[in-house]
């Protein structure tokens, strides 16, 4: 633990998280660019310093996710979509500081549950870990599925369409199981790499969205500005702890346990807290309107679901995000082996690193907190401004996030589609999710097959996967029933 | 004045001092802007993490006027990667690093239209081998009762792999075939998911490369059973080969660095140089002894040698694997 | 906005049955022993968004969605004129990209947007359409090293001078 409250050590946790801040701020950009790029430079330092570094970037990028998804309305990270369905309309009504702090306490929070939990059982969680197959995933993309249901509009058609349309588009690309190119549209090379989340989100919010509120306020955009003083702040941070507590429990537990396991990772963990906290809220019509609680349960769920992965990277040596693949990659470079000994062999070091993981929260949350004036202010900027520099951004940060020009013109072409769908009231924000779950909800139901000789019984015999299996499909079915007997009812009266 | 003058002139001394060996080495190539340094794989992988280490030894020992910049292109069992650097713009400054997919996915999809003869070879970094493996649990310590039990188990015995076509699922097949063995084959994304869920007893065995599946070998968890090379691994010196047993085949993954086509020769002379200089360094000496790598340096003309043999070899593997 | 609602609705439909159509390269069943084929996946995901399509455009013909119920037009006159300005000039921006390099068409869909739609003054738009591919060359290219397109090989001469710069 001392290790990291070394001077050297603390002074890499505070640059860290701020250069991890502004890059996580950056639509396209995220944590792992941060890291892959400062990967070399970390040869200058001793190998302890280094992992305490770039754990440092992590942690501020994530903190960072939040901040475009609220005061530009763009995800920059899948793990932030969620943050935007209350964030962005909270920033709308001139409440962006509200926002933003509400969601820095619950990153906060998030982040400092997920260490106790890992200081305290790192190694039988990683054992949890291990049993979680195939199947177990399958059943946990089912309950993320079920959260679905209620994000949706009123029209179910519609928000069904939504649903399969970003299923379908993430099996665009290859096909895991055969290994044939599937779905490769007119024929163009550049489907063959599939299409990105980044690439439907960027296009949807960052053009889209962009498009259609121009249209909407014929180019009279008026926000109501927020007020920068110090007080204000205070309020904002008494009534962010007064209103978002409830969300902020959720994320903390629910994101660390799914961020835990290997495969599922903290797009998902984000995405289910959001749904739990508006299933539990005595107001659940508040949601998507700009409820403090739909900010601060996605961002404790990610934050804390962040540390979570670190869990299966260190304890065994396996990757639960690109990031923490590049975090394993530099472990090697530093003559470490990622592993089951590793908590045995190198026990300073994993200590170091957990030890700053306390801190670069503390210090992520300073950092965010200090700036939050910096990034109202930027909403403040007429919005003739703004509107191109969002544009720029999107294009911009696109491209460095896929490094494509194929890539850039999808955007466009999703943009412009999403303008009009959004004009004709069709739920986007289903899609944008659903392009997350369908890459890894697809291989695993038909891994499971596989090991089932095609039995789908599979999913209700295991012991871990069985019970999830059937609170999803009661999740997913119980509003159906719900929309048919009010019918009924309606049709009688 | 005096000293203004003085230092002036000291000045444009030291310039000229500085600037004479610079312009003897202009005439040589040298890269004026990054270098796209493309990866067949997505980050985390076993290409990804050579990728970053060779970068991350330029880095640190200053190698080169301009970066190298990591650029994952891992869509379609290296296709996207395959097509970016085929029709790369700016050839002198775009480099890939291979596994070997390289061979066989364009011997797979032919529509894609890659050649691999017109890539430029620039350097074979080493060769990584392949390790039957399986949980301790499984209670199996060598390769003759590993035999048995999958006979006993009669089609019911699972393995997991990165997917049909991919290295270690023509190992599997040719090991299946050799033996008259019945696999249950279950594609995964990537080599850490596979022995991620070898080691949480999803699947029963895996064949990895040593450096996948180290962490749990040295945890006591994984058992190795074979090497799929062509002599003993100095790190597992008790684990028979596939040659011991009786058939010749070995099998390797190629970590290659190569350069795009229409590379110029000056610009590929000085890439030669300077991954024959990395491949010196005691950081990828070290690498390959730790991650159990085969070092197998080549010139350039053995490295067309050596693809015209691989393709061929691969385009009889998978034909043997489709039925 | 009726129209509106139910031509989109017949375009998703159409759209579905070209996914269905294009899935059904690879096998859409279910194979015994092994589960869907590859193709089932997104096979029967498009069949469902194909019935919803149609579901969407029955209500829109029934006038029972929102938008059917509404007598504006999809877009009025101010909107088409919005669309074409921005959305267009998004294309344009786009397609300079692959010319004048990702700096040169941010400058010039920056100036366009500022200058022209925004009314703002010369001096406020060139400094921002100017300073803002500058920051973003410094913070792409030197401090994130990641490469944006160059553009054609005219443009080569100005990068190898900024690249100079920065390393």
């Amino acid at each position: 633990m001392l290790v990291s409250i070394q001077p050297l050590n603390l002074m890499l946790i505070f640059v860290g998280v701020a250069v991890g801040l502004f890059i996580g701020a950056m639509p396209g950009l995220g944590s792992v660019n941060g890291v892959a790029i400062l990967l070399p430079i970390t040869f200058l330092v001793p190998a302890g310093s280094a992992i305490i570094f770039l754990a440092a970037i992590y942690y501020g990028a994530m903190y960072g996710g939040a901040i475009s998804s609220i005061t530009l309305g763009i995800p920059g990270a899948s793990t932030a979509v969620a943050t935007t369905f209350d964030g962005r309309p909270l920033a709308l009504q001139g409440r962006a500081s509200l926002a933003l702090v509400t969601a820095a306490l619950a990153s906060f929070v998030g982040g400092t549950v997920a260490n106790v939990l890992f200081t305290l059982f790192a190694p039988v969680l990683a054992t949890v870990a291990l049993s979680f197959g195939p199947p177990e995933i399958f059943a946990l993309m089912l309950l993320a599925f079920a959260t679905f249901v209620g994000l949706g509009g009123d029209d179910i058609p519609k928000t069904i369409f939504s649903i399969c349309f970003g299923l379908v588009l993430a099996s665009v690309g290859f096909d895991q199981i055969s290994g044939e190119p599937r779905l490769v549209l007119f024929e163009m090379d550049g489907f063959l790499q599939g299409i990105g989340f980044l690439v439907l989100a960027i296009g949807v919010y960052g053009i889209g969205e962009m498009l259609w509120t121009i249209e909407q306020t014929r180019g009279e955009v008026t926000t109501t500005n927020a007020n920068l003083t110090v007080k204000g702040m205070f309020s904002d941070l008494r009534e962010a702890s007064q209103r978002a507590w409830k969300g902020t429990v959720i994320g903390s537990f629910l994101g660390f346990f799914v961020g835990v396991l290997p495969a599922a990772g903290a797009t998902p963990g984000s995405l289910m807290s959001y749904g739990v906290a508006k299933m539990v809220s005595r107001r659940p019509e508040t949601f998507g309107k700009g409820n403090p609680d739909g900010i601060s349960a996605p961002e404790s769920a990610n934050n804390s679901a962040s540390t979570g992965a670190m869990l299966p990277m260190l304890t065994l040596g396996i990757p639960g995000s690109p990031t923490t693949a590049i975090l394993l990659g530099g472990m090697v470079i530093w003559g470490l082996t990622p592993g089951p000994r590793l908590f045995i062999n190198e026990t300073e070091f994993v200590w170091g690193l957990i030890g700053s993981f306390y801190i670069s929260n503390v210090a992520a949350l300073l950092i965010n907190l200090a700036f939050i004036p910096l990034f109202v202010w930027m909403l403040r900027m007429p919005f003739t401004i703004l509107a191109p520099m969002i544009f720029v951004l999107s294009i911009a940060g696109g491209y460095a996030a896929t490094r494509n020009m194929h890539d850039i013109w999808m955007m466009v072409v999703f943009g412009l589609g999403a303008f009009f769908l959004r004009k004709l009231d069709y739920p986007l924000a289903p899609a944008v999710l659903a392009i997350v779950l369908g890459p890894i909800a697809e291989p695993t139901l038909r891994q499971s097959l596989l090991l089932s000789s095609g039995d789908p019984s599979i999913f209700f015999t295991r012991p871990i996967a069985g019970p999830i299996t059937v609170i999803a499909l009661i999740l997913i079915f119980l509003p159906a029933l719900q929309f048919v007997r009010r019918r009924r009812r309606k049709a009688m009266a | 004045m005096k000293t203004t003058k003085r230092t002036l002139l000291k000045l444009a001394l030291a310039a000229v001092i500085v600037g004479t060996p610079a312009a003897a080495v202009a005439e040589d190539w040298e890269p004026t802007r990054p270098i796209d340094f493309v990866i067949m794989a997505g980050p985390g992988g076993g290409a990804d993490q050579i990728a970053r280490f060779i970068q991350s030894v330029a880095e640190k020992q200053d190698m080169t006027n301009r970066p190298l910049v990591p650029n994952n292109k891992g869509g379609g069992s290296g296709a996207e990667a395959l097509l970016h650097v085929g029709k790369a713009r700016d050839a002198d400054h775009t480099l890939l690093v291979t596994l070997n997919s390289f061979f066989t996915t364009p011997l797979r999809q032919e529509k894609l239209g890659i050649d691999t003869e017109t890539f430029t070879p620039i350097a074979m970094m080493g060769v990584d081998p392949f390790v039957l493996w399986v949980h301790k649990d499984e209670g199996i310590t060598d390769f003759e009762s590993f035999v048995e039990k999958v006979k006993t188990a009669d089609g019911q015995w699972v393995m997991g792999g990165t997917g049909k076509g991919q290295e270690d699922s023509i190992v599997i097949a040719y090991l299946s075939d050799a033996f008259g063995l019945k696999i249950k084959y279950i594609p995964y994304d990537g080599g850490g998911a596979v022995a991620k869920d070898l080691a949480g007893r999803q699947v029963m065995a895996t064949v990895n490369n040593p450096a996948e599946a180290k962490g749990f070998y040295d945890s006591g968890d994984f058992v190795p059973l074979l090497a799929f090379s062509d002599e003993r691994l100095p790190a597992y010196p008790d684990v028979p080969t596939m040659k011991e047993k009786g058939h010749d085949f070995s099998y390797y993954n190629q970590r290659a660095v190569v350069g795009a086509p229409g590379m110029s020769d000056e610009a590929a002379a000085y890439y030669r140089d300077l991954f024959s200089k990395i491949y010196e360094t005691a950081e990828w000496q070290g690498y390959l002894k730790s991650e159990s790598l085969s070092p197998l340096w080549m010139n350039a003309e053995e490295q067309r040698a050596y693809w015209a043999k691989q393709v061929e070899n691969h385009k009889k593997l998978l034909a043997a694997m489709e039925n | 906005m009726k129209t509106g609602e139910i031509v989109t609705a017949g375009l998703l439909a159409l759209f579905s049955a070209y996914l269905m159509w294009k899935s059904a390269e690879l096998p859409v069943g279910y194979i015994r022993g092994e589960g869907p084929g590859g193709g089932a996946w997104p096979f029967w995901l498009s069949a469902i968004m194909l019935i919803c399509a149609c579901m969407v455009a029955v209500n829109g013909w029934r006038g029972r969605t929102t938008p059917s119920g509404s007598t504006e037009p999809l877009l009025d006159s101010h909107g088409w004129k919005m669309l074409v300005m921005v959305g267009g000039a998004i294309v344009v921006f786009v397609g300079l990209i692959s010319i004048i390099s990702m700096y040169g068409a941010i400058a010039v869909f920056l100036l366009y947007y500022t200058l022209y739609l925004g009314r703002h003054g010369w001096g406020l738009s060139l400094s921002i359409s100017l300073l803002t591919p500058i920051l973003f060359f410094f913070f792409f290219e030197g401090a994130m090293q990641i490469t944006m397109p160059k553009g054609m090989s005219f443009t080569d001469p100005v990068f190898d001078i900024l690249y100079d710069i920065i390393y």
